[in-house]
């Protein structure tokens, strides 16, 4: 009696998470304002929203074939979300979408932009040098 | 009480992602809202079925989650090359290389 009790308020504890995950998630996905920041929002409820509400079914379901049903459905919704999710970012980073605050592309290696530059420097310097002398 | 409390959350959540795949301005704001509304779809048919005492909606939710996944990368798949089925030749994208 008291089992059934303890196992209502894990339920609904995980359901009150859950729910709360997948609201503020869908409330990022309606305000926020660049698409990149969408993603986060979305990355939010393919994981904690969906991981919370499926083990508080999980809970609620016994022990039987239903089980092993919702494990199934668990795992594969947690490796097919952040899949597609980085497969929508990746189309949209080829596409030539970038977040706002980037200027310049963040990936290319800082070092070696920067030793051409000394040396095109350094030969400019030395061909100045060169005409003062000649 | 709590199926119903949660199959409420869920609908309210894909009325609000609904807006935004109605409003998104570019193409990937609304495959990506898609692919986060076929994800509900998933959780509210079978909290759905467990609400109405028939947990064999639990197939077709995982049979939904299957074709979800496959769809997304589809749609991806003919926006980039323009084709569903065979892509030979990568089209000229100078993006591409100018990004790795």
């Amino acid at each position: 009696m008291s089992w059934t009790l303890v196992i209502d308020v894990l339920s609904w504890a995980l359901f009150l998470g859950g729910g709360f995950f997948l609201f503020v998630g869908s409330l990022g996905m309606l305000r926020l304002p660049d698409f990149w920041s969408r993603l986060h929002a979305a990355s939010i409820i393919d994981s904690a929203g969906v991981g919370l509400i499926l083990a508080g079914m999980l809970l609620q379901t016994g022990f039987s074939l239903i089980t092993v049903k919702i494990l199934i459905i668990i795992g594969f919704l947690l490796i097919t979300g952040p899949t597609a999710t980085h497969a929508v970012a990746n189309a949209a980073f080829v596409s030539g979408s970038r977040p706002k605050d980037i200027v310049e592309d963040a990936t290319a290696p800082a070092p070696v932009e920067k030793a051409p530059k000394k040396k095109t420097k350094k030969s400019a310097a030395a061909k100045t040098a060169r005409k003062r002398r000649a | 009480m709590m199926f119903a409390f949660i199959t409420i959350t869920i609908f309210v959540c894909m009325v609000m992602i609904m807006i935004r795949l109605f409003a998104g301005p570019t193409l990937y704001d609304r495959v990506l809202s898609l692919n986060t509304f076929g994800t509900c779809t998933v959780l509210f048919i079978g909290t759905v079925g467990l609400l109405f005492g028939r947990p064999d909606f639990l197939d077709i939710a995982l049979l939904y989650a299957l074709i979800n996944f496959v769809g997304t990368i589809a749609v991806l798949k003919f926006f980039r090359y323009r084709r569903i089925g065979d892509a030979p030749e990568i089209p000229e994208t100078p993006d591409i290389e100018a990004s790795q």
